[in-house]
């Protein structure tokens, strides 16, 4: 059905620090091979062992350089981000399809693709502002990050794996999963905490995810970003070597 | 955007359809026997035409009959609802014309009323989607209502004798190529001089200004993402591809136009078809840049400095 619930018994989504997110791409291999050992089979490459090699992945992290913030010299940074699904509580994606294979559940919030519906025909990638769905090249339907619906309430895995994959596999624990509307749960907390914020929230998609942003960067002192010819230190052993040296020759 | 020609062939064609069906409906001129199975014919396979294209892009055609189903939230599927609609009181129309010879002016309202929805529901499959700004306005819709009206006549007046030659109508003629493309045209200004409001910095969630770099993509490889989003043609083949549009769909009709005004027959007829055919190709260049100039905000992501 691809009408929005009213209202969604929780909230599921996922919480990612930019600031401790070391671009590792753990959580993208973690995502990949979970989702291909799954029940709606492979998340297909195309070419796999050849020149172009695409295929489909749920989760892809992006590097970028952020310049620094007006006044902060040397506070340039590297941003790592990982960008999926932000299982959003208004998600176009969901009203544009019209077979209804986009779904968003009800008890959980969760968005999903039922792929024994979906036509392929795309309109959901192109309702998406955040890349969130890709279309199977072999399949040709569309996949999503599922908030790993299958770990969760799967009372086979140890109650330690029953969180998404790469919530459970980020060895700097940049990702955090959990009810984000509940205000006592620990992802509630740390949105709190730490200002978390939702992406392209112009686009009126009210996503679940947030995302923490990078702690603001300080240098400890003025550090010079050139060093010019006349800030050699000249004094001590080697200052007096230099002097020596500077009288000697050209 | 990368342009499939699938919906390029069906929004064009099947808009073009929709057009003569709903002039059909209101009954300009009387229709009867072979000329009715003519016009009827033409509109009924313009839109089976354009609708088959479109299930040419699916990823599953055979599931297609599904998209009927999500009419209350999906506008793709209530074009699919519409679009399969009009033809109740086309195919009513045609009979009757054809074999009864009769007009039946409220069922070909009933026609002009549904074929009028369906376009509009066609455009608003992509107006409604606020990730491609260019598309995101009322001027979309009237785009398409307008070179479906304005290709759907030309296509009427020529295959009409009767229509041809009465008063004004070359005039009416000229009067809706003009408006569709006054309302492209202010389209494409829209499009050229708007920024949206979404930017690098709101897409990563950063509080302020500050210049973002692309310094690594996800992959190697190319990802469905960058093929279908990140086409876009460049700006100085975009304004010569309008020149193009403008010349065979606005400049060469209404040069057509007006020599079929001095001319009678079957000539003029034939002169009036060579400025439908000219429109008709006009506007499908005109599609493919509303595709291919398009600009999806997920490419923020991928080193665009803007959406």
């Amino acid at each position: 059905m691809t009408s929005l619930p009213a209202k969604t018994e929780k909230t599921l989504g996922l919480v990612i620090d930019l600031d401790t997110c070391v671009g590792c791409h753990a959580c993208a291999v973690s995502c990949k091979e979970w989702n291909t050992g799954g029940q709606s089979g492979p998340l297909n490459d195309l070419n796999a062992y050849g020149a172009d090699v695409e295929g489909v992945w749920l989760n892809r992290i992006h590097s970028y350089e952020v310049d620094a913030a007006e006044g902060n010299v040397g506070t340039d940074m590297t941003v790592h981000f990982p960008r999926s699904c932000l299982h959003c509580a208004d998600a176009p994606c969901v009203t544009v399809c019209p077979t209804g294979a986009s779904l968003k559940r009800a008890e959980d919030g969760i968005v999903l693709v039922d792929d024994e519906k979906c036509i392929g025909c795309g309109l959901c990638a192109w309702a998406c502002p955040y890349g969130a769905r890709e279309m199977d090249p072999v399949e040709q339907v569309m996949r999503k990050c599922t908030l790993c619906v299958d770990r969760i309430y799967n009372e086979t895995l140890d109650e330690i794996d029953r969180i998404p994959a790469c919530v459970r596999t980020c060895p700097t624990s940049a990702r955090h999963f959990g009810d984000l509307s509940d205000p006592t749960s620990d992802v509630s907390k740390l949105v709190e905490a730490r200002g978390g914020v939702a992406l392209m929230p112009e686009q009126g998609t009210k996503p679940v995810n947030r995302y923490l942003p990078p702690r603001p960067r300080h240098v400890a002192q003025a550090a010079p970003t050139t060093v010019a010819e006349d800030d050699l230190q000249t004094d001590g052993f080697f200052g007096w070597v230099d002097s020596i040296l500077s009288k000697m020759g050209p | 955007m990368h342009p499939a020609y699938s919906i390029i062939w069906f929004t064009t064609l099947s808009g073009a359809g929709y057009g003569l069906a709903a002039f059909l409906g209101l009954g300009l001129v009387e229709m009867k026997g072979l000329t009715a199975f003519f016009a009827y014919g033409i509109a009924s396979a313009l839109i089976g035409i354009g609708l088959i294209s479109s299930t040419l892009h699916l990823g599953h055609p055979e599931r297609a009959w599904r998209a009927f189903s999500q009419w209350r939230s999906s506008w793709l599927s209530r074009e699919g609802v519409l679009a399969v609609a009009t033809f109740i009181p086309l195919s009513i129309c045609a009979i009757a014309a054809i074999f009864l010879e009769r007009q039946l002016p409220f069922v070909g309202f009933a026609i002009t009323v549904f074929a009028a929805f369906t376009v509009f529901a066609t455009s608003m499959i992509y107006a409604s989607l606020k990730t491609i700004h260019h598309w995101h306005s009322w001027l979309t819709s009237a785009c398409y209502l307008g070179f479906a009206t304005s290709s759907g006549f030309l296509v009427l007046v020529a295959i009409s004798a009767p229509l041809l030659e009465a008063d004004n109508v070359l005039g009416i003629a000229i009067f809706l190529v003009l408006l569709a493309w006054a309302f492209k045209g202010i389209w494409w200004y829209r499009a050229d001089t708007m920024t949206s409001s979404s930017t690098p910095q709101t897409a990563l969630g950063l509080p302020d200004e500050r210049h973002v770099r692309r310094l690594e993509l996800p992959h190697t490889g190319s990802n469905y993402l960058m093929k279908e989003m990140g086409y876009w043609v460049a700006r100085k083949h975009g304004q010569k591809l309008r020149m193009i549009a403008l010349a065979i769909g606005l400049a060469l009709p209404i040069l057509c136009l007006l020599m079929a005004a001095t001319l009678t027959g079957i000539v003029a007829q034939a002169v009036a078809g060579l400025a439908a055919i000219a429109h008709f190709a006009g506007i499908v260049v005109e599609r493919w840049l509303f595709f291919a100039q398009a600009r999806h905000a997920v490419m923020l992501y991928y080193g665009a400095d803007a959406a």
